[in-house]
């Protein structure tokens, strides 16, 4: 519904997250978008933005504390049973009632499978507009609009979004584009307690059974301080060998371009990019990768960046901090030898 | 089983750049594909069609020559095509066109199941799917992974997330997003491509569809796109190393040694 400038300015405040919970955790991408949620609060002029972030599920009661102290003012917290498992239906008609209900400003989300199910349900239930996988976001000084910037066109585009007539503001954002504030453990905030309405827990949709990776097979590619990447120069599935050994001799994860995974050299998890994932390691070590735009949108806010390549002038090596020009099959298990010692 | 499989034609990703002094896309030259999930969102109509019988047709809001994706789509089986087409309709964001999509899926009626790609490559944004279940107010199943158990009235599915995945049940009329993983898209025959040229392409516009005017093209898109730009080549000094490969080894070792505790 397009709101003329006076509703807007009159009802909306808040900048919301919307939070999730894996494995009984709080979910990392949830504490990165309050850190870049506290910035836009504390840019609108008004003065009186809080940064909320709405908790539901099964068992939720206690996160809020986390929340706090990663900056949140205030938590809304809906737990019930209900909540177990993932129903866009349910989670959505619980969001779209209370967003009608607080009138938040700005609405932000994790681009988690969840998130880019929930979020476009709400936004056409609420009657909103929604970008997907933001890469960037600020306050436009002049009219106090959320600046939304991401890639379009396999990343060869970046383009800047406004929502200007309607409300609140909404946008998903990938795992890794913003970073957490500290935690500051003396920070408490106000927790508001809602519900789950009996009409909302009938839908056509049911839940029947969850299963999770085990430990093992979860790649922690978010959580690892370097990250080693085999592009199409490993040149076949047993080329990734080398690429282990040395992630081993760091203690870091594998990543992978798509060409690689194109071929069938090693899975889908470890794919970086544009249609996989954003990460920002410590350290990234892409090996035998020419760096194309929608392999380097998923690791180019990486702290410090070795490309490993034949070529002096593929794309990566312009944006590496250290560009070694050899070939991958010398160079990585002299590399893996002496870190190993 | 009354089936619309959505599918979007789009420009080949890799070939789109900007014009320098416009700011706008350059679209001269640029070849032109059906949005490469689609296919497996096709592939799954027919599957379903050939073991529940009934009619798959293929839904498409786009330019005039969005036809040939449909016939495309025929060509690999589908039954017929409707294309969304009309001067109002463009310039719709995901709000706008999943609108204008589900005011097709009323308007071709008695729809059972409607079925979409992950994403469009063109946007990456997965949003028309789940926006088209909220504006026909049915269920949603999102990244399914796998058909478990398909009848006429209830589909029982694997959805994929990323640290695992689920079993549901949903009742019909629903809206689903396939992934990749559901089958293996087959090619059209020659006798698909022959058919596919003779049969006749509905075309409706915004009056066939009976939209709100104050919904669709950009007027009716809550988000606007303000600016584009290129992407940013970080600007930085960067260390060469190219001697020999222990010799560069061993300089990046310290290198990384007096950056990082490990
Ligand atoms: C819509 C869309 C989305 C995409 N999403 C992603 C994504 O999420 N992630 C992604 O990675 N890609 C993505 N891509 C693909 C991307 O465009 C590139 O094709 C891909 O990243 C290239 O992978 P690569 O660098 O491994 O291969 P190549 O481009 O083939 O590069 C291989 C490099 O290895 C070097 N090399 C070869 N042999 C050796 C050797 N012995 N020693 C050292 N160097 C060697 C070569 O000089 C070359 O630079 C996407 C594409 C599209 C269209
Ligand atoms: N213009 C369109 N015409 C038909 N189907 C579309 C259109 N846009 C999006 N879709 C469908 O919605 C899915 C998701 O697209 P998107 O939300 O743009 O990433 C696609 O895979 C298609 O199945």
């Amino acid at each position: 519904m397009k709101l003329t400038d006076t509703e807007i300015a009159d009802n909306y405040n808040d900048v919301w997250v919307l939070g999730e919970v894996v494995d009984g955790q709080i979910h990392k991408v949830t504490l990165e978008l309050l850190g870049v949620a506290r910035k836009l609060a504390d840019k609108r002029a008004s003065g009186n933005s809080k940064v909320v972030c709405l908790l539901m599920g099964n068992k939720v009661n206690g996160l809020e504390k986390n929340l706090f102290y990663q900056s949140a003012d205030r938590v809304i917290m809906v737990e019930d049973e209900s909540l177990k498992y993932f129903n866009d239906l349910i989670y959505a008609a619980v969001v779209s009632r209370l967003i009608k209900k607080y009138k938040p400003e700005i609405v932000i989300s994790g681009a988690t499978s969840k998130g880019r199910s929930l979020m476009p349900l709400v936004a056409v239930q609420i009657e909103t507009g929604l970008t997907a996988d933001c890469t960037g976001l600020d306050i436009d000084e002049e009219s106090g609009l959320l600046l939304q910037t991401r890639p379009a066109y396999g990343g060869n585009i970046i383009a800047t979004i406004k929502c200007e007539n309607h409300r609140p503001q909404m946008s998903t954002v990938r795992q890794g584009v913003f970073k957490a504030v500290e935690a500051d453990n003396s920070r408490t905030g106000e927790l508001i307690r809602e519900g789950v309405l009996e009409e909302e827990k009938q839908t056509r949709f049911t839940v029947l059974s969850e299963e999770s990776y085990g430990e093992d097979s979860k790649i922690s590619l978010h959580d690892a301080n370097i990250i080693v990447t085999g592009g199409r120069g490993v040149k076949s599935p047993e080329g990734f060998k080398i690429i282990h050994a040395l992630a081993e001799s760091v203690r870091g994860a594998v990543g992978a371009t798509r060409a690689t995974i194109d071929s069938g050299w090693i899975s889908y998890s470890h794919q970086v990019g544009q249609t996989g994932l954003t990460v920002q390691p410590k350290v990234y070590i892409a090996c035998g990768v020419s760096g194309q735009i929608q392999h380097l949108v998923g690791m180019q806010s990486s702290d410090f960046i070795i490309a490993i390549n034949k070529d002096p002038d593929a794309p990566i090596m312009q944006l590496a901090d250290v560009a070694i020009v050899g070939d991958l099959f010398e160079v990585v298990p002299e590399i893996t030898k002496l870190m190993s010692n | 089983m009354k089936i619309v499989v959505c599918v979007k034609q789009v420009p080949a990703t890799t070939e789109v750049s900007i014009d320098p002094e416009t700011k706008r896309l350059i679209r001269e030259g640029v070849s032109i594909e059906m949005n490469p999930f689609d296919t497996y969102a096709l592939e799954q109509g027919i599957l379903l069609r050939e073991k529940h019988g009934g009619e798959v047709i293929v839904l498409s809001m786009g330019p005039a020559r969005a036809e040939l994706t449909i016939r495309e789509s025929i060509a690999c089986g589908a039954d017929r095509g409707v294309l969304l087409n009309g001067r109002p309709l463009g310039g719709s964001d995901t709000y706008a066109t999943s609108y204008i999509l589900s005011q097709g899926i009323k308007k071709i009626g008695d729809v059972d199941l409607v079925i979409c790609g992950k994403q469009a490559v063109d946007g990456d944004t997965a949003q028309v799917g789940p926006g088209m279940a909220a504006h026909l107010g049915w269920p949603q199943v999102t990244y399914v992974s796998r058909f478990v158990e398909s009848g006429p009235l209830e589909l029982k599915l694997e959805r994929m997330h990323e640290n695992g995945s689920d079993i549901s049940l949903v009742k019909l009329p629903a809206v689903l997003t396939v992934l990749k993983d559901v089958n293996i898209p087959r090619i059209p025959t020659l006798k698909g491509r022959l058919n596919s040229r003779k049969v006749d392409i509905t075309i409706w516009d915004e009056k066939d569809l009976e939209t709100d005017p104050e919904k669709i093209g950009l007027g009716g898109s809550p988000t606007r796109v303000v600016s584009t730009r290129k992407p940013d080549a970080r600007d930085k000094h960067t260390i060469v190393l190219n001697g020999s490969a222990s010799n560069s080894a061993r300089e990046l070792v310290q290198i990384l040694k007096s950056r990082i505790e490990l």
